[in-house]
């Protein structure tokens, strides 16, 4: 057998590579961490690339994952070998889908990245709960646990299911397995053919549906045959393992990879054994080799065929010395004897002895536990954990291991540092921003590792949750025999600094072993930077006797024309002083690497790479470390000291990265936590922020209106609280009738900006003499972040505005207190403003549903929640249940709101007696349309609880229960286009058909945003997307004017970087609105394809063009005889083209196809000028109608 | 009527060429150009400056989408996104498929090696000639401007040194000496000169203090500059020269051609009047020509430099010293 080709790739393209080859249709919807999977098949059938019988599978993106599962239903009944890539609650989705196909036995994979399940928080990463969820829907389950590994199963799958025909999910689990690049032996097109029997493939489509041969499938069935057509099927699942065993062995004959449906790992005459399956297999067997070495009498047992599950082939596999078993769930099952893969273990030994199949001289003791939730740690400290556990006279069971558990006393202890590493392995953790290329640089300086020498490979990286300002680590190991290590390196060799920033911020360190290498990119030389490291820096290096790298990579990278990417250059330095190849050869490793990534962008980049790569070697200096340790300032703490001791205890290790050391009992067991605590959470992150300059300042309140992380402020406010102020905070009369006499500031938050430049941009204020000086203007922050954080205490000090004296236009609500505040949104996010408007208007009152997707990663991601509160305890009150149920379960909000309304109305009227019939009249009948109605009605309604106090009587306690229900609520569903177009249409449309008062909020980026820019039905025409490819050649779904069709629906369509008047008008007709309401509002994205600085000119543009016209349909109008529409944008003055040539998704088009680009672009403007003409004419239709027919 | 005119060496069937223009940028309308008569066409400027943006713009994309768990990126990465001239090498050759005559890079760079390498590239896919667009404003006091015109004269040589095809330079009329920059120029190897390059001359808008872009296109007054100095160098120099800027009519073309263009550039007249203002133009030449019987163009080629122009000194002064000189005994 040849030597196989090696690649370095991760899961998820290991396995997409071989579904894309043996399959003739996907059916796809993105969901983290499948999402990849889809795109690569999408861009493998793009570029025209065949599956193995010689056709370009057709790659189709569905609406929701239930909708893809249904296309593969059909698709498979159809005849063609279909598959789909999935997760978690993509996968529930499916799941009434998978009965069917399972039930008609119809031969298909699903790939699935298996990820946690969303309980009481969402989790993007991995474990088997969703695995766990579909293993009673009659589909074979097989496992993966590498890389190499889902390459191999992948197709493994396939040759099961059409030899079976049971229907395969093959998972592997999700971040670890499908995130890891690896160097994997490749399978080749020509053994796939051999593999895949044609014979088989022509069976599953002998079986389709065809009028040629016609049948009927999906019957309803009665009492008296559905069981018996049901247990028809019992024999295929009873052969089922054997075809999975047949498939392996073939795999093994052709291929050179052998496997069995539990393959045994260890000593043959074991004690001690672990179960598992997944990722973690690896890590203990990379414990079990390094303890039989030792003697040790232990073993491991991998489930690859989790379902059918063979009795038979367990005990098969199982040492019949074994004594010992521990098996280990990565899932957590609530309420049950034990986890799934514990108890089936159990019952398997149950079932071997009454088969008399089991092969112990005395059954083995089996104990259980669960590790790894959500890709929690699972390291070789914890495996031996494991067993030491199963070596204990009484083992525990039911245990966790890889947590500290207080409450309930369940986990395992774990010696932390216990490390098995070998030193033939090399291990580098690398620190770097999420924007900063330093992932891309380190997968590729893995690949070259794996591609360019003999070593094994592995590269991992951990992301925060924060999209500006984004820590990411790279984990990256090689060495000369296999890596099994599928956790994250603790003890590295190498550790790479490629921010300054950090060094306030991380123990780096921590993770360096002694004698370690640390590189670090740093704004001072080999001669000063010593005195600028850290005490605990300098200390650490000493203790750890470190060698000390550093690098001014940002000047060499602005030097050689790279901007601000400073990859290459650390990727340069990383070669030039880890000694993986020759100097020279590392160089000529890189420049190859660089020609390979961008070869096919230009020769352009190519050089510009090349440039930086030459220019770094002369730059990189190492550091003699002084004998003394000189530095007196230590890390600043990580929240300030007046943080409420929840954050100070619990959060601020989250924000450190130690979030793991946290114990069971620091946790609020149903997912409820505190709103408002981003402010304790100082990054830091931006290099300038805007410095007000109050002499030219016309006070518009604009800067702060389209702030996206409220980190720019306006306040009007007494001049007597001046008193005290720090000497340079600033403040000037304000001009305006509206608070004449008061003073006026407006106030940066300097650790919270993260100076994207909206606010400058948008200032139309400028010095007359000196017109490039505006009111605002960049500078460094590092020296203003001391005063102006002081400056912005004080400002915070100073008493918010009075919202009944406010006049709600963008001014006004610029002095109301944003209740939305320093998210970890993009630099410059085009949603942000828009929430962060509704929190200020309607913050104190309101209950917001967020569909998943970006704006609940910054809304509501941990470590630090961005909803706040007022002064009085008010605000927001948030929770995101699905992507797909958002409107539904807003509107369950409203329901609920209204009902225990009703009821305080109803206890309210039976009190009248005590409470008088005049406060009671004026509750009830109180006019909430102001803040000043609100305002009143909150008085009212502390009046009532006064007079209620000490009434014991039960309706006065559960009225003063409820009393809150009688202040006006204010509910919104929140969302991308992505729910609100698309998986959660038809819910959003059930709620504005339901004429209750719920406001939408639709965040319109055009594509799924969060998971990084695939269509949906909002992306505009011409534009590129993934999975639009080739550019969409369907116009954006009108989802206004479909609303609009109601009659009774309030919609508006804004874009407040175009008229920022219209939006603030259109949300404050929203709400008061009682009666359903959606706001449609343009939301630049970093997916257009251009720098978010422009954002506000981009929204001008898709105004100024008519591809996005600014409109309210106002029902009460109607009511009045009056036109509903109004148009709030001029007829187009510019070429729908003029715009798309400013943003890289529509130009990206005309470089790769310019003859279908003109045409798209020919048809977008037909479209965009057509629909103007609808809204147009629509607006001047004369209505009232029947009046006039009445005159006549 | 013989219209042959040769520029750069080339041997053109008019002296009617399409400058740089926004209707050279696609092959149809290229074709619809030299059905109408164009004897030529000069291609819109390839920008390296706009190029190196552009791959650094993306160098920024793609790493804004690496660094984060649930996007790998937020645009798609189709085949054939390819930042670089390639788009405009593949147009040059097509247009070099489509018709017969001569098809004239166009360049503007920022770099030597940009300068030489997109040259050589334009070469490669079959340019006849190159116009090298030194669009230069020194702004900088500190550059002299000896230093400015070095700088061409630089980028000439080395663009000589990579291409043996012919090469002309787009100058602006803003030289203390064009005779001697002509001069330099020509020892460097340049073949050509198209006078003058009408920069953008923006705007500036006194309600929001802001310079504004604005392009207008020329008006025949605009001529009399590229006359003058046409007269002038077509005198002393060997080198082939084209008028640009300015040129809308026959009459127009036929003084450029006199005072010594062996091409004129037409942009703005075809902006408004079409491809078929060409013909139009060439019709109503060769009337001219016939009625004042010439035999071909040739005959005129020159006939008003300052060589052969009865009185030089009225290309020399300034018009009130006209009046005096008319006093001149």
């Amino acid at each position: 057998m040849a030597k196989p080709r090696t690649v370095m790739i991760d899961g998820n393209e290991a396995t997409a590579s071989v579904a894309h080859r043996i399959n003739d249709v996907c059916a796809i919807y993105p969901i983290t961490p499948s999402s990849n999977m889809g795109e690569f098949a999408d861009e493998w059938s793009a570029r025209g690339q065949t599956n193995i019988w010689g056709t370009v599978p057709d790659v189709v993106e569905m609406q929701s994952e239930g909708g893809a599962a249904g296309a593969v239903h059909g698709s498979l009944q159809g005849g063609a070998l279909t598959t789909t890539f999935t997760a978690s609650q993509g996968l529930l989705l499916m799941i009434p889908t998978m009965y069917k196909v399972a039930g008609e036995l119809t031969s298909t994979v699903f790939h699935v990245s298996a990820r946690s399940i969303a309980t009481h928080a969402l989790s993007i990463f991995g474990d088997h709960s969703d695995i766990n969820a579909v293993r009673q829907t009659g589909w074979g389950l097989l496992c993966s646990n590498s890389v190499q590994e889902a390459h191999d199963m992948a197709a493994i799958a396939q040759m099961a299911t059409l030899d079976s025909r049971i229907p395969f999910i093959h998972f592997f689990d999700g971040f670890r397995t499908s995130h890891e690049v690896s160097k994997i032996d490749y399978i080749e097109d020509d053994d796939l053919r051999a593999l895949i029997d044609d014979e088989k493939v022509r069976a599953h489509r002998e079986r389709a549906l065809s009028p040629d041969r016609p049948m009927i499938r999906g019957t309803s069935q009665n009492p008296d045959t559905f069981f018996q057509a049901r247990e028809a099927i019992n024999g295929f699942y009873e052969v089922c393992p054997q075809h999975v065993v047949n498939a392996m062995e073939r795999f093994g004959e052709q291929i050179g990879r052998h496997y069995k449906l539990f393959d045994y790992v260890g000593d043959p005459e074991a004690e001690r054994v672990v179960v598992i399956m997944g990722s973690g297999a690896d890590a203990v067997h990379e414990m079990v080799d390094h303890l039989v070495a030792k003697g040790e009498k232990i073993g491991l047992v991998k489930v690859r065929l989790y379902r059918p599950f063979s009795v038979k082939h367990l005990m098969e596999a199982l040492p019949k010395t074994t004594k010992k078993i521990a098996v280990l769930d990565r899932t957590k099952e609530p309420g049950a004897i034990a986890e799934p893969l514990h108890m089936d273990v159990v019952h398997a030994l149950a079932e071997a002895r009454n088969l008399g199949i089991n092969p112990f001289a005395a059954d083995p003791v089996v104990v259980g536990g669960r590790y790894g939730l959500s890709s929690k740690e699972f390291n070789d400290g914890m495996v031996k954990a494991v067993f030491d556990n199963l070596a204990a006279d009484q083992p525990r069971n039911h245990f966790t291991v890889g947590i500290v558990d207080d409450v309930t006393h369940l986990s395992l202890d774990v010696d932390d540092d216990f490390d098995i590493a070998p030193d033939s392995v090399f291990r580098g953790v690398f620190f770097g921003l999420g924007a900063d290329g330093t992932v891309g640089a380190n997968k590729n300086s893995i690949k070259i590792i794996g591609d360019e020498t003999d070593n094994f490979a592995q590269g991992y990286f951990v992301y925060d949750s924060k999209k500006a300002g984004a820590v990411t680590i790279s984990h990256l190991r090689f060495g000369p025999d296999p890596i099994r290590s599928s956790y994250l390196i603790r003890k590295a060799k190498f550790v790479a600094c490629h921010q300054w920033i950090f060094m306030e911020k991380l123990d780096m360190l921590s993770f360096a072993q002694p004698g370690a290498t640390f590189l670090v990119n740093s704004p001072f030389g080999p001669d000063e930077i010593w005195d600028h490291f850290p005490r605990e820096v300098q200390e650490d290096i000493k203790a750890k006797d470190l060698k000390v790298y550093c690098i001014d990579a940002t000047k060499v990278a602005q030097d050689t024309g790279m901007g601000r990417r400073t990859n290459t250059i650390m990727q340069t330095c990383f070669f030039a002083i880890s000694g993986i190849l020759p100097r020279d050869e590392a160089i000529a490793k890189i420049k190859s690497a660089i020609k390979k990534t961008y070869g096919a962008k230009g020769d352009e980049i190519v050089q510009l790479n090349y440039n930086a790569v030459d220019g770094t070697l002369a730059n990189l200096h190492e550091v003699t470390i002084p004998d003394e340790i000189t530095a007196t300032a230590t890390r600043p703490p990580i929240v300030s000291d007046a943080a409420p001791d929840l954050v100070k205890n619990v959060t601020a290790l989250m924000i450190a990265g130690k979030g793991d050391l946290l114990p069971v009992s620091a946790f609020p067991p149903d997912g409820t936590w505190p709103t408002g605590t981003t402010q304790w959470e100082k990054r830091n992150i931006a290099i300038d922020i805007p410095v007000w300059d109050e002499s030219i300042c016309i006070q518009c309140n604009k800067c702060s209106m389209v702030c996206p992380h409220a980190a720019i402020r306006a306040k009007v406010y007494d001049p007597s609280l001046l008193d005290g102020a720090p000497v340079t905070f600033k403040s000037v009369d304000y001009k305006a009738k509206d608070f004449a006499g008061q003073k006026f500031t407006i106030q940066v938050a300097p650790e919270d900006c993260t100076g994207c430049q909206l606010c400058v941009r948008v200032c139309p204020a400028k010095d007359k003499a000196n017109p490039k000086h505006k009111s605002l203007n960049m500078a460094p922050q590092m020296p203003l972040r001391e005063p102006e954080r002081e400056n912005y205490e004080f400002f915070l000090g100073l008493p918010e505005v009075d919202r009944t004296a406010v006049k709600l236009d963008v001014k006004g609500a610029q002095f109301l207190q944003p209740l939305f505040e320093y998210s970890g949104a993009c630099e410059g996010c085009g949603e942000t403003p828009y929430v962060k408007l509704l929190s200020q208007l309607f913050g104190d009152r309101a209950l917001i549903g967020n569909a998943t997707g970006c704006s609940s990663i910054y809304g509501g991601n941990l470590p630090t929640t961005p909803y706040a509160q007022n002064a009085d305890g008010r605000g927001p009150a948030w929770n995101n249940s699905l992507f797909e149920d958002n409107a539904e379960f807003s509107m369950g909000f409203r329901l609920a709101v209204d009902q225990t309304n009703e009821r305080a109305v109803h206890l309210l009227k039976g009190l009248s007696a005590e409470l008088g019939d005049t406060l009671v009249d004026e509750i009830i009948n109180a006019d909430q349309t102001t803040e000043a109605g609100i305002a009143a009605q909150r008085e009212r309604v502390q009046v009532l609880r006064d007079k209620l106090a000490g009434n014991s009587s039960p309706d006065a306690v559960n009225l003063v229960h409820m009393a809150d229900y009688l202040v006006r609520k204010s509910i919104w569903a929140v969302g991308g286009d992505g729910w609100a177009y698309d998986i959660g249409y038809g819910g959003l449309d059930h709620v504005l058909a339901s004429g209750r008062d719920v406001n939408v909020l639709v965040l319109d980026t055009g594509v799924y945003s969060n998971t990084g820019g695939q269509a949906s039905k909002a992306t505009p025409l011409a534009a590129t997307a993934k999975f639009a490819m080739a550019g969409k050649d369907i116009a954006k779904k009108d989802l206004g004017l479909m609303a609009m069709a109601y009659g009774h629906v309030y919609v508006a369509q804004v874009a407040f970087g175009a008229k920022d008047s219209q939006t603030v008008r259109a949300f404050t007709e929203a709400e008061s609105y009682r009666g359903p309401s959606i706001i449609i509002a343009y939301s630049h994205c970093i997916a257009h394809g251009y720098n978010l600085i422009d954002g506000l000119d981009h929204q001008k543009m898709a105004v100024d063009s008519g591809a996005w016209p600014l409109y309210r349909f106002d029902p009460r109008r109607a009511a009045l005889g009056e036109n509903p529409l109004k148009l709030d944008s001029k007829a187009p003055k510019m070429a729908f083209e003029q715009f798309a040539n400013t943003e890289t998704r529509f130009r990206m088009l005309q470089k790769v196809d310019p003859e279908r680009a003109k045409k798209l672009l020919a048809d977008a403007q037909r479209s965009v000028s057509g629909r103007f003409d609808i809204y147009q004419q629509l607006a001047s239709l004369s209505c009232g109608s029947e009046n006039d027919s009445d005159a006549n | 009527m013989d219209l042959k005119t040769k520029y750069l060496g080339l041997e053109l069937k008019n002296p009617i060429v399409v400058g740089a223009c926004p209707l050279s940028t696609d092959v149809d309308s290229i074709s619809k150009l030299a059905d109408a008569g164009a004897a030529a066409v000069v291609l819109p400027s390839l920008f390296e400056e706009e190029i190196m943006a552009a791959a650094r713009a993306a160098m920024e994309m793609e790493s804004a989408g690496a660094g984060f768990a649930e996007a790998s990126s937020y645009l798609p990465n189709p085949d054939g996104y390819h930042i670089g001239p390639g788009q405009y090498l593949e147009h040059l050759e097509a247009a070099k498929k489509a018709v017969e005559i001569p098809i004239i890079g166009s360049l503007n760079g920022t770099s030597v090696g940009g300068w030489t390498s997109y040259s050589k590239k334009m070469e490669d896919v079959g340019a006849d000639a190159l116009e090298l667009n030194t669009y230069l404003l020194p702004f900088d006091a500190d550059e002299t401007g000896a230093n400015v015109e070095q700088r061409t004269i630089d980028i000439v040589k080395a663009v000589k040194d990579a291409v043996s095809i012919p090469v002309s330079v787009k100058l602006s009329p803003f030289f203390s000496s064009l005779p001697n920059l002509a001069k330099q120029l020509e020892a460097a190897g340049a073949d050509g000169l198209v006078i003058f390059n009408r920069f953008y001359q923006p705007d500036v808008d006194i309600e929001s203090l802001e310079v504004v872009p604005n392009l207008r296109l020329s008006t025949a007054d605009e001529l009399r500059l590229r006359l003058r100095w046409l007269a002038v160098l077509s005198a002393q120099s060997g080198l082939s020269l084209s008028a640009t800027g300015g040129a809308h009519s026959a009459v127009d073309v036929i003084k450029a051609v006199m005072c010594g263009a062996h091409s004129v550039q037409l942009v703005s007249a075809l902006l408004i009047h079409g491809p078929d203002h060409i013909g139009r133009t060439l019709d109503a030449m060769e009337f001219w020509l016939k009625d004042h019987e010439y035999t071909n163009l040739e005959q005129m080629q020159g006939s008003l430099s300052l060589a052969k122009v009865e009185n030089p000194k009225a290309f020399a002064r300034a018009n009130y010293m006209k009046m005096l000189d008319s006093w001149e005994m």
